[in-house]
């Protein structure tokens, strides 16, 4: 690791919350200062909101009924307090004491919930916000995101560092597109996108663990190399032949019987493409093979220490492929989304660096299946908010708006998470002697 | 093609016996750059035979005529690739393009390889380029100031703005360990919101006009060129920032701190050397080449500023820096490759209409071959043995 501040002493065993080395000082007078700056914004926020009836709309498409009346300023003030009290009971050492260290992080996202709640009154105030939209969106948003996160937790978790996931979107868009034009099968067209992820994959693989080929550098040839390739396939023939080829059916929503009819969430979680469901099967199975299987054990540890788990008896070079390789079907899944789960034709360059904004929740979700895909949610809700906001129309220009989710995680990186530390060998060849 | 891999040296250890052949390594490196080029326009005529319609009606009938096939492969290859070398190579006009197109690479490409060397992955180039192509044009279509002041002034302004836009990377890296990968790529999506927003104020705004698009900067502030050609000093200002990088990195002390906090960040702060302080420094550096980069396209290659100023020279830059492997010669050369592509792909696109998108390829798969040394020698043989095969650049996320 490296930094510039020495890391934590070893935390005392029995009562960490009681004795607060240097560094954890210095975080929580970090985070906390992060804190207060961004529970004083929200409190701005409401004092300066609108009076009147802030009216949130729980069911998309629905205008007359099940909305949401809320008297603006009152709600964005107890909101306001609400977040300074979370903020100033995060920093206060004599209150942080209480607190058992692993719940300080609910403090934070308290104020998160707090400062957005703030934030919505304020825009809302006097307007109809589509509360439902803005679920669903994220939701949308978040999927691709969320899988190539994941597959990027899996490569990175076994020790390869894996950049390209935007590549792996782009392939996968791009062979769901042509496949669903060709045979009409939703099925098809995501086999196929999952089948052309692992071929991605496939290549990170070999000239990672082969041919030791340093992996930043490979994950942004990649990259380069499927904008290419889709490019000049899109060039050469579907633009051309765009009736044949670039006609794709877009997925179509499946009720889930019972749970679709949940008020409020049922819609917005159960009445998805199978693409999500997917995203949510994959979610829990990362989890589970990672932290419940042998298999995740041996992926962690040659991930952590390859020559360790060469010692025991581990294939560390099998592991790895193994990892990689079915890490490159949750990124080609993710790509199918761009095409056949969403805009329903491929166009040059679509992924729009969110294979990139995957790379940044993996990191930012610490390499952890579950913190990869919050922070996914994160800019999924970031980026649906910007377009609402754009339609009910704030005084802040749209391109401002669009630019909030990045600087925020930037200050969340440099303010909350700090410095993150990846698997050990992450990016390091494995080289028997 | 497999055996003989899995014994490669890797980070092959200080005293590697080096009787694996009597070349110098430098001519080892060149010899393994010309092949990657080779077999990356033999994918290049894959590609182009796919997608060749006569090719496509020839093969329709190859039980017939099987030789029409090859005759109209061949010919389809033959074509556009001497499209794509006239366009680079073949006179003064070319020659200037690829030129011009290779001079914001060359800067960008030295951007990151001057953060690599510092152990940093700069994927940042991109928004510091924006930053720096929106004071440079800031000050070149707002301001009016005498002839060669002018010109200096905005370039300076320029320096600055992709100095600040690295900086901070530098610095909160430094301060608070956020990730450079994650902080660059964010920066990046934030200049270029940044300049969209600013191209809808009405200082930005060019006057009569709704687009978002800035007037063109004044005559005194624009780069001279050379000639009729597109070319422009900002060409020669690249020659000189290559230069400079190699004396910083190569010459001066500062350079040394930089290099050895690349090579091992934990040792050098043992040393006592401030890593901190090589990481600011480095971003500083690296974002004002990248904001040369940005200064060159508005005042020299007479782009007014538009959501697309940057291109993707900033992420073409990344790929530079790599086949350059982190050197300034090698930044320099790689970018005039790349420059010549880009210009030849042009020509080649009007002339054959096989698509630009196709040098994108051909750049890709030149960088793999060139970082995958082995996999070149499996196909040619006779390649002798480089020590420390695949220099590592950049390391793991640890740093």
């Amino acid at each position: 690791m490296t930094d510039t501040t020495p890391d934590a002493a070893p935390a005392a065993p029995a009562k960490p919350q009681i004795i607060e080395g240097p560094a954890e000082r210095t975080r929580r007078q970090r985070v906390g200062g992060v804190m207060v700056v961004f529970a004083l914004i929200g409190l701005g926020l409401a004092i300066f909101t609108k009076s009147g009836k802030a009216t949130f709309q729980l069911v998309s498409g629905d205008l007359q009924h099940n909305l949401l009346g809320l008297p603006a300023q009152a709600v964005g003030l107890i909101l306001g307090v609400l977040g300074v009290a979370a903020a100033v009971a995060y920093v206060l050492p004599s209150v942080r004491r209480l607190v058992p260290q692993r719940y300080a992080g609910w403090l934070a996202a308290a104020l998160g919930i707090c400062f957005i709640g703030a934030f919505l009154c304020w825009a809302a105030a006097g307007k109809t916000f589509p509360l439902a939209n803005q679920f669903q969106g994220t939701l949308n948003f978040a999927t691709p995101l969320i899988l190539g996160a994941l597959a990027g937790v899996m490569c990175e978790r076994a020790g390869v560092i894996n950049i390209a996931i935007e590549g792996q979107f782009l392939v996968g868009a791009f062979t769901a597109a042509i496949v669903s034009s060709t045979t009409g099968s939703g099925a098809a067209a995501l086999i196929a996108a999952a089948a052309s992820g692992v071929v991605m994959a496939a290549l990170l693989a070999v000239f990672s663990i082969k041919y030791l080929v340093n992996q930043v550098v490979l994950g942004v040839v990649l990259v380069v190399f499927a904008t290419g390739i889709t490019g000049f396939l899109f060039d050469q023939f579907l633009q051309s032949d765009a009736d044949k080829l670039n006609t794709p059916k877009v997925l179509s929503a499946i009720k889930i019987p019972g749970l679709g009819d949940i008020p409020f969430i049922g819609p917005i979680l159960f009445n998805q493409t199978i693409l999500v469901y997917l995203m949510y099967i994959a979610v829990a199975v990362v989890t589970f093979v990672l932290f419940e299987t042998r298999w995740g054990l041996r992926i962690r540890a040659v991930g952590e220490h390859p020559k360790a788990a060469d010692t025991v008896g581990i294939k560390v070079k099998r592991i790895r492929y193994s990892a990689v390789l079915t890490a490159g079907i949750l990124a080609g899944l993710g790509g199918a989304f761009f095409t056949v789960g969403y805009a329903g034709s491929f166009s040059k360059e679509m992924t729009a660096g969110n294979g990139f904004i995957a790379l940044a929740a993996l990191i930012m979700g610490r390499w952890h299946p579950i913190g990869a895909t919050v922070a996914a949610l994160f800019f999924g809700f970031a980026t649906q908010l910007q377009s609402q906001l754009q339609i009910i129309q704030t005084p802040i220009p749209g391109q401002l708006l669009l630019m909030a989710p990045y600087l925020a995680t930037i200050i969340a990186v440099a303010g909350l998470v700090g410095r993150v530390r990846a698997p050990k060998a992450d990016g390091e060849p494995y080289v028997t002697e | 093609m497999s055996t003989e891999t899995e014994t490669a040296p890797a980070p092959v250890p200080a005293k590697a016996p080096q009787q694996r052949s009597g070349m110098p390594s430098w001519a080892i490196q060149g010899l393994v750059s010309l092949s990657a080029i080779v077999l990356a326009l033999v994918v290049g005529a894959i590609l182009i035979i796919v997608g060749d319609k006569q090719v496509q009606t020839a093969v329709g009938y190859f039980g017939a005529a099987p030789g029409d096939t090859f005759s109209a492969a061949a010919s389809a290859v033959g074509e556009a690739y001497k499209a794509l070398a006239v366009g680079a190579f073949g006179g003064i006009t070319p020659i200037s393009e690829s030129l011009t197109q290779a001079t914001p690479l060359i800067c960008g490409g030295l951007a990151v390889s001057l953060a690599f060397r510092t152990g940093l992955f700069n994927i940042g180039a991109q928004g510091q380029l924006i930053a720096g192509a929106i004071l440079a044009g800031y000050v070149g279509f707002a301001w009016h100031l005498p002839p060669v002041l002018h010109l200096i002034v905005a370039l300076v302004a320029g320096l600055v703005g992709g100095a600040i836009w690295g900086g901070v990377v530098g610095l909160l890296k430094a301060r608070t360990g956020a990730h450079e990968v994650i902080v660059t790529i964010m920066l990046n999506y934030v200049a270029l919101y940044l300049l969209s927003w600013l191209l809808t104020t009405s200082t930005f705004r060019r006057p009569g006009r709704t687009d978002p698009i800035s007037p063109i900067v004044d005559k005194n502030a624009q780069f001279p060129k050379f000639g009729d050609t597109r070319l422009h000093i900002g060409f020669l200002l690249a020659l000189a920032a290559a230069v400079f990088v190699w004396w910083l990195l190569n010459r001066s002390t500062i350079g040394f701190e930089l290099r050895a906090v690349g090579a091992n960040a934990d040792a050098s702060r043992t040393a006592g050397m401030s890593v901190g302080k090589a990481y600011v420094i480095a971003m500083l550096v690296a974002g004002a080449l990248a904001g040369l980069a940005g200064t060159q396209q508005v005042l020299g290659t007479d782009l007014p500023l538009t959501d697309g100023v940057a291109a993707s020279v900033g992420f073409d830059a990344i790929t530079v820096a790599l086949l350059g492997r982190g050197t300034p010669l090698g930044t320099v050369l790689a970018g005039l490759l790349f420059g010549a592509l880009n210009a030849g792909g042009l020509q080649m696109q009007l002339i054959t209409q096989t698509p630009l998108t196709l040098t994108t390829v051909l750049q890709a798969v030149i960088v793999l071959f060139v970082a995958a040394p082995a996999l070149v020698r499996s196909v040619f043989r006779f390649l002798p043995k480089e020590r420390g095969a695949g220099a590592v650049l950049a390391k793991g996320w640890n740093g």
